[in-house]
C-alpha cells in the first residue's frame, strides 16, 4: 500500500466531476470515475491521466439501480479516501407535472441514488474512522420554485440527508460537505440565458471542492460567495409575496 | 443562425453553429453538412473559421488521450487549446516544439495554418512536429494519416485551412525544457536593412523577432528592436539569482477591454506614444541577456483579455506578408514607407524570419515575414491593394490565417502549390461540400 489518496467521482462524465477530478489529479491523487457510460467516461480518464500523470480508472455504476451498490463499492480496488456525487439531472419541469415517470426519475437520479450511494460509503467511512463526503445538491433545493421544483424537492432532500449525515458522524471522523454550486456553464446549462456574475466556470467549481477537502473545514460550499446572500434574501421572502412571484 | 467572425471582428457572415461534443459526433457532421468548416478558437483573423452555411465548433473535442513523459509525446483532440497543453505540460518538464504569438489557439487550429513560430528558421512550422492526424473527411470517414501514411492528405491538411476535414485527433511530441525561462537579448537595429541583416545573423538562436517601430520615418524607417532568446537552464537561474523559481506560476487572466473602444482612440499619437515608449524601454536594455517568463515572451498579448476589441466596432485586419529574402530589403522597405506616410497607425508590426513550409498551402518560404494591424476604414482597402501588389511583384505571399480581403490574383500569384492542394481536395470533397467564406471568396 502506498500512502496516495484517492478520489471517486460519481457521475464520471459530468463537467463539474471532469473539472473537480482534474484538480485532484494534479495534486497527485489516484482518481476513480464511477459511469452509467463507462465508454464516455473512459474519454474524461484517458484525459485526466495525460494531463497529470496519475491512475484513473472507470467503473460502471448507475444511480437508478440502488440495489447494485454495495456489491459496486466492493468491487473497488480500495475503499476512497474522498468520495463526490456530482451526479443528477435537470429533467424538464412542466413534463414532470404531467408525467409521473418523469418526476419519478428527476427525484430518484437527484435525492434517491446519491443519498443511498454516499449511505453505503458512509457506513464504511464510519468503520474506517476517516473519510470525506462530497455531494453536489443546488441552491434550487433551498426554497422550492415553480419553474423547476421537482428538481428542487429532490434536491432539498439530498441536502436535508447530506446534512443529517453530518450531524451523526461528526464525532466519527467522517466528513460530510454539501456543495451548492450556483449557476455553473456546464453540458446541463447549455443553451440557457445565465447571468455572467452568478455563473460559475466547472474549474471554479472543483477548485472550491478541492479547497474545502484540503482545508478540512466548510460544511455548506457556496461557490460564488453571491449566492450566499442571494438565496438568504430569497429565503426572507414572506410567503404569500413569495407565490405571486413568477420565479 | 449566428453572426460570425475572425479574431479581427470584420467581416461577419451568417452561419448556422453546431458544437459537437465528442469526436465520432464531429464525424457525423461531417457525414451530411454541406457548405461547413470547423472552427477551432477563432483566432484566424479573417473568414478562414466562418463556414459557408454551417460552422463546426470543436471546443467540445477538448481531451487529452495519452502522453508519454519518455518521449514526450501527446495525442491530444483537435479542440484542446494550447494554453492547456502548456498548463499540463510546462510544470512537467515539456514545452511546445512550436507556438504562435498567443496561447488561445487549437491544435486544429494550428495545423490547419500550419502556424510558425519566432523559432521557425529553426524548428519550421507546427505542422513539421506532427507524427500522426486522424481526420473526419466529408462523407463522415475518419481517416488516418503521417507523413508516411496518407501522405497526401497529410500534407495537404497542414496549412490546408479545414478544407480537407475536420481534424479529430492530433499527436506530435512535446520538448524537454529545464525551465520556463528564457534567456533573451535585445539589440537595437537603426533602420530597416539593420534589422533585416540582424535577423539574418542570429540565425543560429533559437528564437528571433524584430518589433518595428512603425511610425519612424526616412533615414529611421524599419528602426527596431531585435530579441533573440534561449530556453533558460537550471545553472542560467542559478547565476542569476539563486531563488528563481524554475516554472514560474501559470498567469492569471490580466485586464480586459470591456467595450468597444471608440473607433478614433488608436489613432496616429497614441500609437506613436505606444511605439516610441517601447523603443525607448527596449533600447535601454540591450546589452547583456535578461531573463523572462515564458507568458510574456512568447504571449506578450495575451495579458490584455479580449484586445481585439481596442479598434472599435468596426474591426480590424491584418495583413501578413513573406517575401523571398532576395528581394525583402526592398520590398518591406516600400510597404512601410506606404504605411508610415499613409499615417496608418499599426499597433504591431512584427518582423521574422522565416524556413521553408511544408503543406502546398503552408504559408511559410524561405524569407522575412511582415505583420501590421489597422482598423478597417473606409480607404484601408486602398493602401492594402497597393500593399499587395508590392509582395506579388517580389514573389511574395500573404498569409490565410490573417485574410479577410485579398484578391484571387494575388493569392494565386502567392501559392505555387496551389493545383497539387486542388488536386487533393477535389479527390476527397467532389462536390465540394467543405466551403468556408474564405474557400469560396478564393476560389479554393
Ligand atoms: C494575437 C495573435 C497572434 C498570432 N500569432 C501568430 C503567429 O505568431 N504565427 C502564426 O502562424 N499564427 C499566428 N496567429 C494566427 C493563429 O495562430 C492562427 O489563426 C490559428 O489557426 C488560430 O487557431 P484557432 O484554433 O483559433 O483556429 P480558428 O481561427 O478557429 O481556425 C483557423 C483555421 O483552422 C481551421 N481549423 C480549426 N480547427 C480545425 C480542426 N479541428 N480541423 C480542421 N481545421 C480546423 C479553420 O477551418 C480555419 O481555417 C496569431 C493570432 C492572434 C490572434
Ligand atoms: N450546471 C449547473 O448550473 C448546476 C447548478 C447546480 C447544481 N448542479 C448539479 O451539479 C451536478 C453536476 O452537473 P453538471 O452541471 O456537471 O451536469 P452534467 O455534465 O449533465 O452532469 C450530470 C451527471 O450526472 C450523471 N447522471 C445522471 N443520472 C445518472 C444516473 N442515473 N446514474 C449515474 N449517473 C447519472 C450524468 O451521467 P451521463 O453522462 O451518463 O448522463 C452526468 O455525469 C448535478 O448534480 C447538478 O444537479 C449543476
Amino acid at each position: 500500500m502506498t500512502d496516495q489518496k484517492s478520489l471517486l467521482v460519481i457521475g464520471g462524465t459530468s463537467d463539474i466531476g471532469r473539472a473537480a477530478a482534474l484538480r485532484y489529479a494534479r495534486a497527485g491523487r489516484r482518481i476513480l470515475l464511477a459511469s452509467r457510460d463507462p465508454d464516455a467516461a473512459r474519454r474524461n480518464a484517458d484525459d485526466i491521466a495525460a494531463r497529470a500523470g496519475v491512475q484513473v480508472d472507470v467503473f460502471r455504476l448507475d444511480l437508478l439501480e440502488i440495489d447494485s451498490f454495495e456489491a459496486f463499492t466492493d468491487g473497488l480496488p480500495l475503499l476512497p479516501d474522498t468520495v463526490l456525487c456530482v451526479a443528477g439531472e435537470l429533467g424538464e419541469q412542466q413534463r414532470a407535472q404531467s408525467e409521473t415517470a418523469h418526476a419519478v426519475r428527476i427525484i430518484r437520479s437527484n435525492f434517491e441514488g446519491p443519498a443511498l450511494v454516499l449511505g453505503v460509503f458512509a457506513e464504511r467511512f464510519a468503520a474506517r474512522g476517516a473519510g470525506t463526503l462530497i455531494g453536489v445538491s443546488s441552491v434550487a433545493g433551498d426554497r422550492g420554485r415553480g419553474s423547476n421544483y421537482v428538481y428542487g424537492a429532490a434536491k432539498a432532500g439530498f441536502s436535508a440527508f447530506l446534512s443529517g449525515l453530518r450531524n451523526r458522524l461528526a464525532a466519527q471522523g467522517v466528513r460530510v460537505v454539501t456543495v451548492k454550486p450556483g449557476f455553473v456553464r456546464t453540458r446541463m446549462t447549455a443553451g440557457m440565458k445565465l447571468p455572467p456574475l452568478l455563473t460559475a466556470e466547472p474549474e471554479e467549481v472543483g477548485e472550491a471542492i478541492f479547497a474545502a477537502d484540503e482545508a478540512r473545514k466548510g460544511d455548506v460550499v457556496y461557490v460564488r460567495r453571491v449566492w450566499r446572500s442571494v438565496m438568504g434574501v430569497i429565503g426572507l421572502i414572506p410567503e404569500p409575496v413569495f407565490k405571486r412571484l413568477r420565479l | 443562425m449566428t453572426a460570425l467572425s475572425g479574431w479581427g471582428r470584420w467581416p461577419r457572415h451568417e452561419t448556422e453553429v453546431l458544437s459537437p461534443e465528442t469526436p465520432a459526433r464531429a464525424a457525423a457532421i461531417q457525414a451530411t453538412a454541406d457548405g461547413v468548416i470547423a472552427r477551432g478558437n477563432g483566432r484566424a483573423y479573417g473568414d478562414a473559421a466562418v463556414g459557408e452555411r454551417i460552422t463546426v465548433s470543436t471546443r467540445g473535442l477538448d481531451r487529452m488521450r495519452s502522453f508519454d513523459p519518455a518521449t514526450g509525446r501527446l495525442t491530444a483532440e483537435g479542440g484542446v487549446l494550447l494554453a492547456d497543453v502548456i498548463a499540463a505540460f510546462l510544470p512537467r518538464g515539456f514545452f511546445p516544439p512550436v507556438v504562435p504569438g498567443t496561447k488561445f489557439v487549437s491544435l486544429g487550429g494550428m495545423i490547419a495554418s500550419d502556424v510558425h513560430g519566432k523559432n521557425h528558421h529553426r524548428a519550421g512550422g507546427f505542422g513539421d512536429h506532427v507524427e500522426e492526424m486522424l481526420i473526419a473527411l466529408p462523407g463522415g470517414d475518419v481517416v488516418a494519416c503521417s507523413p508516411e501514411r496518407n501522405a497526401d492528405l497529410f500534407d495537404a491538411t497542414v496549412g490546408g485551412m479545414g478544407l480537407t476535414g475536420t481534424i479529430l485527433e492530433a499527436t506530435f511530441r512535446l520538448m524537454p525544457v529545464q525551465t520556463g525561462w528564457l534567456r533573451r537579448r535585445t539589440i537595437v537595429a537603426d533602420d530597416l536593412d539593420d534589422a533585416i541583416d540582424a535577423l539574418a545573423a542570429s540565425a543560429r538562436s533559437t528564437y528571433s523577432v524584430a518589433w518595428i517601430d512603425c511610425l519612424a520615418r526616412g533615414e529611421a524607417l524599419g528602426r527596431s528592436l531585435i530579441y533573440t532568446a534561449e530556453h533558460a537552464t537550471e545553472d542560467d537561474l542559478d547565476e542569476a539569482d539563486g531563488t528563481i523559481a524554475p516554472f514560474p506560476d501559470l498567469p492569471k487572466r490580466g485586464f480586459a477591454v470591456p467595450f468597444d473602444a471608440p473607433g478614433g482612440m488608436i489613432n496616429r499619437a497614441s500609437v506613436g506614444a505606444f511605439n516610441a515608449v517601447y523603443y525607448r524601454r527596449g533600447a535601454a536594455r540591450a546589452g547583456p541577456p535578461e531573463l523572462v517568463g515564458w507568458d510574456p515572451f512568447f504571449f506578450p498579448l495575451d495579458s490584455i483579455g479580449d484586445w481585439n476589441r481596442i479598434y472599435g466596432s468596426r474591426g480590424f485586419l491584418q495583413h501578413q506578408c513573406v517575401i523571398p529574402a532576395a528581394t525583402a530589403h526592398a520590398a518591406l522597405g516600400t510597404i512601410l514607407e506606404r504605411i508610415s506616410s499613409g499615417g496608418r497607425p499599426s499597433f504591431l508590426a512584427v518582423l521574422k524570419q522565416l524556413g521553408p513550409g511544408r503543406g502546398p498551402l503552408s504559408f511559410p518560404m524561405e524569407g522575412f515575414t511582415l505583420a501590421l494591424d489597422m482598423p478597417v476604414t473606409d480607404d484601408v482597402e486602398g493602401l492594402l491593394g497597393d500593399v499587395d501588389r508590392v509582395v506579388r511583384e517580389a514573389g511574395g505571399r500573404i498569409y490565410l490565417a490573417k485574410d479577410a480581403r485579398q484578391s484571387r490574383e494575388t493569392f494565386e500569384a502567392g501559392y505555387p502549390r496551389l493545383d497539387a492542394f486542388r488536386d487533393v481536395r477535389r479527390a476527397l470533397d467532389p462536390d465540394g461540400r467543405i466551403a468556408s467564406r474564405l474557400s469560396r471568396r478564393l476560389g479554393l
